[in-house]
C-alpha cells in the first residue's frame, strides 16, 4: 500500500491541469437540459475535449482514448473537476453503453460508435425503464421483432435522461415474445431520429426537460445495431449498472469539489450560523474524502485483476445520501436566501446551491432506486433470502 | 499510488481471525466471563505462538518489524472476536512507544514475545486498560515517558460495562530513574501513541460492526415469523444494508489512516481522527441495529450481540472522544489544503 503519487502521475496531472487552464469556457455553459443551444454548447465541449485527446482517457487509442489506467483516470477527473469544466452531456454514452460495448460489442459495433461517441458526433440517452417496468425493470414490455434483417420496435420507454435532444438511445427490449422476466430480452441501439420513433419531453422538478418519454411505434432498426446475443440483454443490462453504480458515473472530484466551496460558503457565513452546520460542513467534507478513499481503492483493486461486485450498491446510495446533506447543509447556510433563483436582484452567493439541491434528490431514485440497491445489498453481500 | 494490501498483509490476518474466531467462541467468552479470569491462557499462547504480540516490534529484539499497516487487519479481527486479551494495545500501542522511547531491552525481548505485557496510561485515557496483567505501565507525567513497575504502583480497579475490560486508576509518583523520554521527546512520543491508539480503535470498531452485521444477519436467516424468515422482509434488509453502507465507506478510511501513519504522512493524524469517527459510528449504529434485529432476544443476556454493543461504547470514547478527533479533522479541513488534489500528501503541501 502506498498512497502517494509517482513523479508520472504527477507529470500527468500537471499535463491535465494545463490543457484544463486553456480550454475550459470561463463562462459556464447554459445548461443541456433547458435549451437546444445548451445542448449543441456542451457538445461543441465534447469536440473540443475529443480534438486534445481528452474524451475518454481510459480508451484505447484505437476509438480516440488515451489507454489509461483507473489511477490516472481519478487524477484526470480530479483536474476536471477543479477546472470547473461542464459537465458531460454524453455521459450515459461514455460511462455507461461505453464500458459495455468494449466487454460485449462486435469489433464492428466499436469502430463504428465509439470514435463518434468519443467525438461528440453521437449523444446517447438510456432506453430501459417503461410506465409499468421501473425498479421491477424485469417487467419490461417493449417489442424488438425480427422480419428479415430488421428488428421492428414497439413500445414506450420512459426517464430517458437527454432524450429529447440526444442522437441515440440503447434500449431494453423482448425480443422473444414468449418469455417472461429476465428472459429473452436484448439490448439494441437505435436513432432516435429514425422513423417511427417519437420523442416527448417531461418537465422535471426544476422546470427543465432533462428528460424524456420514447414511444416506438413500427420503427425498423438492422439487426446489426443489437449488442451481444439475442436474449443476453438482462445481463448485459447488469454488467452496465455495475458500472454505473460502481465507478463511474459519479468520480469522487464531483463531491469534493462541492465539498470545498460549501467550506468556502461556510467561512463567508460563519458568524450568521449555529454550531450544527458547522459539524455538517465538516461531516459533507469528511463524506467526500470517504468516498474518494473508497474508489481510489476500487481502482487499485480492480488494476489488481479484481472485479467490481455488488460492493457497487454501497456506492450508489453513499453518493447519492451524501450529495443531498451537502447540499442541504449549504441551504441552510443560505438561510432566508435558500429559495431565491440565480437571477433573483439580491440573490448574491446562492451560486446554484438550490438548482443542485433539486438535483441530489434524484439521486436516491436514477440509476436505480436506493431501496432496490438496500435489497441488493442485503441479498448478494449479506445472503438474506429473497423476499 | 497503491492502495491494496499484499497478499502477505491479507493472508497473516486471514490466519490470525480464523484462530481468533475459533478461540473466542460464545462457550469460551462466557465461561471467561463468568470465571472472571483476565486471560485465557490457551488463547494468549496461540496468540503469542503466532508472534502477533511482536508484529510492531524491532527484529533485533524477535519482532516482526513491520508497519502500522501489517496490524492494522489485525485489529479488526481482534474488534471481530471482541477479544478479551490486551493484544491491540499492547502489540498496537504500548510495544511501539516503548520502542521508539527507547525502554529497558530486557523487558523488550519479553514483551515482544508476548511472556509479559505492558499497558498505556496515556493523557487522553483517564484509566489504564489491563493494568493488572501487565508487567510494567508506560505513564505520562508532564509530557515525560515513564517506565514502572506495575508492582511499585496502586491500582484502583474502575468497572466497566464490558465484561472483558479492566480499567484501573493508577497511583503512582515519577522518579527520575523511571523516566525513559524526556519531554521534549514526550510530546511527538505521545501524540504518536495516541494516534495508533486511535487508529486500531478505530479498526476494531470496523470489525465489531461487521460481526455485529454478521450475528443479526444470521438471526435474520433463522428467526421466522409470518411464515417466513424475518430477514425476508425488506424492513430487516434495509436496516442492514444501511450499516452495511457505513461500513464500507468507513473501512478505506481506516486502511488509508493506516497507510498514512506507516508512512508518516503529515495528514496521519486528522485522517486517523477521520476514520475514529467513522468507524466508531459504524460500530454504534451496527450493534444497536443487531439489537433491534434480535428483537427482544437483543436485549437478552443470552445472545453474545451485547458484548459488541459494549465494546464499541468502550472504544468511541477512549484513545480521544469524538469531540477531541472532531477538533483535529476540523484544523485540517479549516487549515489545511482543500481540493480533489489534496486527498493524498503531495509535494507542495509537505513544504
Amino acid at each position: 500500500m502506498k498512497l502517494t503519487y509517482t513523479p508520472e502521475q504527477e507529470a500527468f496531472r500537471r499535463e491535465v491541469r494545463g490543457w484544463m487552464e486553456a480550454h475550459v469556457p470561463a463562462k459556464p455553459l447554459p445548461s443541456f437540459d433547458a435549451s437546444r443551444e445548451g445542448f449543441e454548447a456542451h457538445r461543441q465541449w465534447e469536440r473540443t475535449l475529443n480534438s486534445g485527446r481528452w474524451g475518454m482517457v481510459t480508451w484505447p487509442e484505437a476509438y480516440g482514448g488515451r489507454a489509461l489506467d483507473l489511477i490516472q483516470w481519478l487524477i484526470f477527473e480530479e483536474e476536471y473537476y477543479r477546472a470547473g469544466a461542464p459537465l458531460r452531456v454524453n455521459q450515459n454514452g461514455i460511462f455507461l453503453l461505453a464500458p459495455t460495448m468494449m466487454e460485449f460489442g462486435s469489433a464492428e459495433q466499436k469502430a463504428r460508435f465509439l470514435p463518434r461517441m468519443a467525438a461528440g458526433d453521437d449523444i446517447w440517452a438510456q432506453a430501459w425503464s417503461e410506465p409499468q417496468a421501473g425498479s421491477d425493470l424485469a417487467g419490461v414490455r417493449a417489442s424488438a421483432t425480427l422480419d428479415g434483417d430488421h428488428y421492428v420496435l414497439n413500445g414506450h420507454k420512459i426517464w430517458s435522461s437527454r432524450a429529447v435532444f440526444a442522437d441515440w438511445a440503447f434500449g431494453l427490449f423482448r425480443t422473444d415474445p414468449a418469455s417472461e422476466r429476465h428472459k429473452g430480452l436484448s439490448l439494441i441501439l437505435f436513432p432516435l431520429s429514425a422513423e417511427g420513433v417519437r420523442v416527448q419531453a417531461i418537465p422535471q422538478i426544476d422546470g427543465e426537460t432533462g428528460f424524456a418519454e420514447i414511444f416506438l411505434e413500427g420503427a425498423r432498426i438492422p439487426v446489426e445495431n443489437r449488442l451481444g446475443e439475442e436474449g443476453q440483454g438482462w445481463a448485459i443490462c447488469m454488467a452496465t449498472a455495475g458500472f454505473e453504480r460502481g465507478l463511474m458515473l459519479r468520480s469522487p472530484a464531483r463531491y469534493q469539489v462541492a465539498a470545498q466551496k460549501l467550506v468556502q460558503l461556510y467561512r463567508r457565513h460563519e458568524n450568521e450560523v449555529d454550531p450544527t452546520v458547522k459539524a455538517a460542513v465538516m461531516q459533507a467534507w469528511m463524506d467526500s474524502e470517504a468516498y474518494a478513499l473508497s474508489i481510489y481503492a476500487t481502482a487499485s483493486r480492480l488494476m489488481a485483476g479484481g472485479k467490481i461486485g455488488p460492493e457497487a450498491s454501497t456506492n450508489k446510495i453513499f453518493w447519492s445520501e451524501m450529495d443531498i446533506a451537502l447540499h442541504r447543509t449549504a441551504l441552510a447556510i443560505l438561510g432566508p436566501r435558500a429559495e431565491l433563483l440565480d437571477t433573483a436582484p439580491d440573490a448574491g452567493d446562492v451560486d446554484g446551491w438550490l438548482g443542485g439541491y433539486l438535483f441530489s434528490l434524484a439521486g436516491p431514485i436514477y440509476a436505480g432506486t436506493n431501496e432496490v440497491q438496500r435489497n441488493i445489498i442485503a441479498e448478494r453481500m449479506l445472503g438474506l433470502p429473497k423476499g | 499510488m497503491d492502495f491494496t494490501f499484499s497478499d502477505e498483509q491479507r493472508m497473516m490476518a486471514e490466519v490470525a481471525r480464523d484462530m481468533l474466531v475459533t478461540e473466542c467462541s460464545s462457550a469460551a467468552m462466557r465461561h471467561q466471563m463468568k470465571s472472571g479470569v483476565a486471560r485465557d491462557d490457551v488463547r494468549w499462547a496461540k496468540i503469542c505462538g503466532m508472534g502477533l504480540p511482536g508484529v510492531l516490534a524491532l527484529e533485533a529484539s524477535g519482532g516482526l518489524g513491520l508497519a502500522e499497516t501489517d496490524f492494522v487487519l489485525i485489529a479488526e479481527a481482534c474488534g471481530y472476536t471482541a477479544l478479551p486479551e490486551p493484544l491491540v494495545e499492547h502489540a498496537g500501542v504500548a510495544l511501539p512507544l516503548l520502542v521508539e522511547a527507547g525502554g529497558e531491552t530486557s523487558l523488550l525481548g519479553r514483551t515482544t514475545s508476548g511472556e509479559a505485557t505492558i499497558a498505556v496510561g496515556h493523557p487522553a485515557n483517564p484509566f489504564v486498560s489491563e493494568a493488572d496483567t501487565a508487567e510494567a505501565l508506560l505513564l505520562a507525567h508532564r509530557g515525560e515517558v515513564h517506565l514502572v513497575e506495575t508492582r511499585n504502583v496502586g491500582l484502583v480497579r474502575q468497572e466497566s460495562i464490558d465484561p472483558f475490560r479492566r480499567l484501573f486508576r493508577v497511583e503512582w509518583a515519577p522518579t527520575s530513574t523511571t523516566r525513559i523520554a524526556p519531554a521534549a521527546e514526550g510530546d511527538v512520543l505521545w501524540t504518536r501513541t495516541l494516534d495508533r491508539g486511535a487508529l486500531f480503535a478505530a479498526a476494531q470498531c470496523l470489525g465489531l460492526a461487521q460481526r455485529a452485521v454478521d450475528l443479526a444477519t444470521d438471526y435474520a436467516k433463522e428467526r421466522q415469523q409470518f411464515g417466513k424468515p424475518i430477514g425476508s422482509t425488506q424492513a430487516i434488509k434495509h436496516l442492514l444494508s444501511t450499516v452495511q453502507v457505513k461500513i464500507e465507506f468507513a473501512k478505506p478510511v481506516v486502511h488509508a489512516a493506516a497507510a498514512e501513519l506507516s508512512a508518516r504522512s503529515a495528514y496521519a493524524s486528522p485522517r486517523i481522527s477521520q476514520a475514529k469517527l467513522a468507524a466508531s459510528e459504524a460500530a454504534d449504529l451496527a450493534a444497536r441495529t443487531a439489537v433491534q434485529v434480535h428483537g427482544a432476544m437483543g436485549y437478552s443476556w443470552e445472545v453474545d450481540v451485547h458484548f459488541f454493543l459494549k465494546r464499541s461504547l468502550a472504544l468511541t470514547h477512549t484513545w480521544g472522544t469524538p469531540a477531541f478527533h472532531r477538533a483535529r479533522v476540523a484544523q485540517r479541513i479549516f487549515e489545511g489544503p482543500l481540493g480533489p488534489d489534496h486527498t493524498f500528501i503531495r509535494e507542495s503541501a509537505n513544504a
